[in-house]
C-alpha cells in the first residue's frame, strides 16, 4: 500500500512538471481559427494618437469592405517593433502580414533573405499616386512597400523668441543662421535644443551638412555602394565643428533625449524655454502629445509659435541648394501573406485613406490629391519645401542601414562631444562597412 | 542576458552510495528486490525533481549559450541563412575594439567600487541598525524601499532628477551650492560616477538587509562574553562580529559581482551608454553592437566574450573567497564537517 501511494505520488509530479514544461515551452495547443476566413496581421508603431485610433479604423472599414477578412491590427513601441520584433518574427517564419517599413537599407536586408513580397506588379496605380516617395521603399527597381507619409525635415523655431530677439526674417543662409544664433543668446534665450542623448537628432546637423557639401551624384553613390571618399564628407564635419564651436545647443545637450517629457529637445521648445529644433515633419505631434502629458489636457495643442524653415543653404557649395533630407514612414507585405494584406496596403495608400490620414493630423500623406487636406501652416510649408526640392536625400542613417548608419551616428555624436574629428566620423563609415 | 552564473549549490547525484552493497550475500533475498525497487523508485523521485529544471536549464540557459558559441564564428546579419564563415574573425574585432575596453573597464569600475564602497557602507549601516535605537524599523524600511522600486520607474527618476535644471540642480542653487552643480549624465568625466551614486542609492538597501539577516546569525553570548572580559564595542564588533560575518559578507559580495557584469538596465535608461559610450557596459556594448546594429554574429561573439569574462571572475572568485563557505555543498560532506 505505501509502495504504491508512492509510486503514484511520483506518477503526479513527473505528470505535473511534463504539464509545466509545456507551459513554460508554450506547446499549448493554441486557439483554432475560425474555417473559411482570411486573418491579416498588421503591426505598426503607431501607438499615440491620433495615428493608434487612425489605425484602427481603417483596418474596420477594410474588414467590412471585404466579408470574410479578418485585421488583427497591433501597435508597438518604436524600436522594439523595429530592432526587435520584425527581425525575430521574419526570421521565425511566422511574421505579420503587413508590417512598418523604414525602408532602404534595412528593407534591402529583408529584402536578400527572401521575407517580403515583391508588389510591383500588383501597385502600379498606387505608384503613380505615391510618384518619387516611393523610392526608399523600392530595391533594383522593384517594389516591396508602400509610404503613407513622408516629409523634409528643418528648422521648428518659436516665432514669439525669435521677435523678443529682434530676428526679422528667418535665416536663408548659414550666416544669417549664425547671426539669429547670436541675437538670441544676447537676449538670454537658449538658440537651439538638441537631443543628442538619442544619438539621431545630433546626427542630423551632419547630414544637412553633408547635403549641403555633397553633389547629387556622390550621394547617390555613397548611398548605392557605401563610398566615402570624397572630401565633400570631411567637409560636413568641419561645417559641424565650425557650428558646434558656435554653442548653439541646449546645456547639457548630450544627456537630452528627443521626445520624452518637457525636458527633452522638442520638450524645451514646446515649453518656450529654447528658441529652435531641427527636426522632422512629425515634430508638431511630438510637441502636443508632450505638452498633453505635461498639462494634464487631453485636447492639448502643438504650440500657436511654431514655425518653421529649410536648414539654410551655404552659398558657393558644391551641394544642390534645392535638396532636402527626408524619409517616411511605409507599410511591407511579408513574403507568404495572403493576397488580401496587399489589397490592404493599397487601401491605405488610396486617395481617401491619405486624405483623412492628413485631416486627423497624423503627418503628411504621400498619394496626390490627398495633400489638400493638411490645414496647418507649417506642415503646408514642409509640404512645399518637399514640392519644390529637386533631389530629397533619405536620412543617412536608414539610407545607409544600421551597420555604417549607427556608426555615422556613434562618430557624430562623438564630435559633438569632442572626442572625434571630422576625419574619424568617415573613418568609422569606412571600417563599419567593411565589417558588412 | 545570456552570461548567468548561478551562484547556488550545485546539485550532486542525490545521496553518496549506500555502503549496503558489501553486505550483500551471495543468497538473492527478498530484501535485494525490495532493495532494486527503491533505487528505482529514488532514480524517478531524482528524475521527477531534478528532470523539469534540467530540461529547463538545458533549453533556455546551455542551449542558447552554445548557440551563441556557433553564431559566433559567422557574419550574419540575424536575417536569412548564415552562409558567410568567417572564423575568429567576429573575436578579433570584439578584442581589439576600443570601445569594448571602455565598456570592460566601466564594468569592473562599478564592480571594485561596489565592493570598496558598497560593502563598508552596508556593513557600518547594519552595526548601526542592529543596536536598539529610536524609529529602528522606520529607518530598516526607509533604507530598503530604493531596492523595491522597479528598475525603469528608478532609471526615469534619476535622469529627470539630474537635468541640467532638475530637482538637483535647484535644490544645490537653493542651497547656495551652485558650484557644485555639474552635467552629471551629460558629462563623459562625471558619468560613471553618477552611475555609480544611483547604482549605490538602488542596491545598498539589499545589501543592509542581508548584513542584518548575517548579524542576527551572530550569537549575543559572543559579544557578551566579550565585553564582560573588557573589549569595547568597537573591539567587539572588529573581533568577533566582522568575523562571523564573513559569509554573509562573502555572498554578498558574489552577488554584487555578478549584479556589476550584468549591469544593464539603469544604465540603458539613463543615459542608453552615452555619451559618447562613455557609460557603456559589456552588457549596453553587446545590445548595442550587436542587437541595434543587427550584426548579430558579431553580437553572439560579444556575447561569448562576456561569458568568459563573467565565468573566470565567478571561477576565481569561488576558488579563493567562496571555498569555505562551499566546502560542504560543492564537496563530499566529509570535506565540511
Amino acid at each position: 500500500m505505501k509502495n504504491h501511494s508512492r509510486m503514484s505520488r511520483a506518477a503526479a509530479l513527473l505528470a505535473t512538471s511534463a504539464l509545466a514544461f509545456a507551459a513554460v515551452t508554450g506547446c499549448a495547443p493554441a486557439a483554432e481559427e475560425p474555417q473559411g476566413d482570411v486573418t491579416i496581421t498588421w503591426w505598426h508603431n503607431g501607438t499615440g494618437e491620433p495615428l493608434l485610433g487612425f489605425w484602427q479604423q481603417v483596418a474596420k472599414e477594410f474588414e467590412d469592405k471585404n466579408p470574410g477578412v479578418k485585421v488583427d491590427v497591433q501597435a508597438f513601441q518604436n524600436e522594439e517593433l523595429q530592432r526587435t520584433l520584425i527581425p525575430n518574427a521574419l526570421r521565425s517564419g511566422d511574421a505579420p502580414d503587413v508590417f512598418q517599413q523604414w525602408g532602404a537599407g534595412e528593407l534591402a536586408a529583408q529584402v536578400k533573405a527572401g521575407y517580403v513580397k515583391d508588389i510591383s506588379a500588383d501597385v502600379a496605380a498606387e505608384l503613380e499616386l505615391v510618384g518619387g516617395t516611393a523610392a526608399p521603399w523600392q530595391v533594383d527597381g522593384k517594389t516591396y512597400g508602400l509610404p503613407f507619409s513622408f516629409g523634409i525635415e528643418g528648422f521648428w523655431y518659436n516665432k514669439d523668441l525669435f521677435a523678443k530677439a529682434g530676428i526679422a526674417s528667418v535665416p536663408s543662409t548659414l550666416d544669417e543662421l549664425y547671426a539669429a544664433i547670436d541675437k538670441l543668446k544676447a537676449a538670454g534665450i537658449t538658440p537651439i535644443a538638441v537631443g543628442a542623448k538619442d544619438k539621431w537628432p545630433a546626427a542630423h546637423y551632419w547630414y544637412n551638412f553633408a547635403l549641403k557639401s555633397c553633389s547629387p551624384q556622390i550621394l547617390s553613390n555613397a548611398q548605392a555602394n557605401l563610398v566615402f571618399d570624397d572630401p565633400c564628407f570631411i567637409k560636413a564635419g568641419e561645417l559641424l565643428q565650425q557650428f558646434i564651436d558656435s554653442e548653439p545647443f541646449n546645456e547639457g545637450y548630450l544627456g537630452t533625449s528627443a521626445q520624452q517629457g518637457a525636458g527633452s529637445s522638442a520638450g524645451q521648445l514646446a515649453t518656450g524655454k529654447a528658441a529652435m529644433e531641427l527636426m522632422g515633419h512629425w515634430n508638431p505631434g511630438t510637441m502636443g502629445g508632450i505638452l498633453q502629458e505635461e498639462t494634464g489636457d487631453a485636447n492639448a495643442t502643438p504650440p500657436s509659435f511654431l514655425g518653421w524653415f529649410n536648414f539654410p543653404g551655404i552659398p558657393g557649395s558644391a551641394g544642390d541648394p534645392t535638396a532636402a533630407l527626408g524619409g517616411g514612414d511605409g507599410f511591407s507585405v511579408s513574403a507568404d501573406a495572403p493576397k488580401e494584406a496587399v489589397e490592404l496596403l493599397k487601401y491605405i495608400a488610396s486617395v481617401d485613406v491619405q486624405t483623412r490620414f492628413g485631416e486627423v493630423g497624423a503627418g503628411i500623406p504621400v498619394s496626390k490629391g490627398s495633400e489638400v487636406s493638411i490645414t496647418d501652416p507649417n506642415l503646408r510649408q514642409v509640404l512645399e519645401g518637399l514640392q519644390a526640392s529637386t533631389y530629397v536625400q533619405l536620412w543617412l542613417d536608414t539610407a545607409y542601414g544600421p551597420v555604417v548608419g549607427g556608426a555615422m551616428n556613434d562618430g557624430i555624436v562623438a564630435l559633438f562631444a569632442g572626442q572625434a574629428t571630422p576625419q574619424d566620423i568617415v573613418q568609422g563609415m569606412k571600417d563599419a562597412a567593411a565589417t558588412l | 542576458m545570456t552570461s548567468i552564473i548561478e551562484a547556488g549549490p550545485a546539485v550532486t547525484a542525490g545521496p553518496a552510495p549506500t555502503p549496503t552493497t558489501s553486505t550483500e550475500g551471495p543468497t538473492v533475498t527478498d530484501s535485494s528486490t525490495r532493495r532494486r525497487r527503491a533505487n528505482w523508485r529514488k532514480r524517478l523521485q531524482i528524475a521527477g525533481f531534478a528532470g523539469p529544471a534540467l530540461i529547463v536549464y538545458l533549453t533556455f540557459v546551455l542551449l542558447p549559450v552554445l548557440l551563441a558559441a556557433y553564431y559566433s564564428f559567422f557574419n550574419w546579419n540575424g536575417l536569412g541563412p548564415m552562409d558567410r564563415f568567417i572564423g575568429f574573425d567576429n573575436y578579433a574585432r570584439v578584442l581589439t575594439d576600443a570601445k569594448f575596453h571602455q565598456a570592460v573597464g566601466n564594468t569592473f569600475f562599478v564592480l571594485i567600487l561596489s565592493l570598496l564602497i558598497q560593502g563598508p557602507l552596508a556593513i557600518s549601516i547594519a552595526l548601526l541598525f542592529n543596536r536598539k535605537m529610536y524609529l529602528r524599523s522606520a529607518l530598516r524600511l526607509l533604507i530598503f524601499v530604493p531596492y523595491v522600486l522597479s528598475e525603469i520607474t528608478a532609471g526615469l527618476a534619476w535622469s529627470l532628477i539630474l537635468q541640467p535644471d532638475g530637482a538637483l540642480a535647484g535644490y544645490l542653487d537653493d542651497l547656495g551650492l551652485s558650484d557644485l552643480k555639474a552635467l552629471w549624465l551629460a558629462d563623459t568625466d562625471v558619468v560613471m560616477w553618477t552611475m555609480f551614486g544611483i547604482l549605490t542609492w538602488k542596491y545598498l538597501g539589499f545589501a543592509i538587509i542581508l548584513m542584518l539577516a548575517g548579524l542576527q546569525g551572530v550569537p549575543e553570548e559572543l559579544s557578551e562574553a566579550a565585553a564582560l572580559d573588557g573589549a569595547s564595542w568597537w573591539q567587539v564588533q572588529r573581533h568577533v562580529t566582522l568575523p562571523l560575518l564573513g559569509p554573509t559578507i562573502r555572498i554578498w559580495a558574489f552577488l554584487s559581482i555578478i549584479g556589476s557584469l550584468q549591469l544593464f538596465d539603469m544604465v540603458w535608461i539613463t543615459t542608453g551608454g552615452g555619451p559618447a559610450n562613455a557609460s557603456a557596459t559589456m552588457a549596453t556594448y553587446m545590445v548595442q553592437f550587436g542587437l541595434n546594429r543587427t550584426q548579430v554574429g558579431f553580437g553572439s561573439a560579444v556575447a561569448v566574450v562576456i561569458f568568459v569574462i563573467s565565468l573566470a571572475v565567478a571561477l576565481l572568485y569561488q576558488r579563493f573567497a567562496l571555498r569555505r563557505d562551499l566546502a560542504g555543498a560543492l564537496t563530499s560532506r566529509k570535506a565540511g564537517s
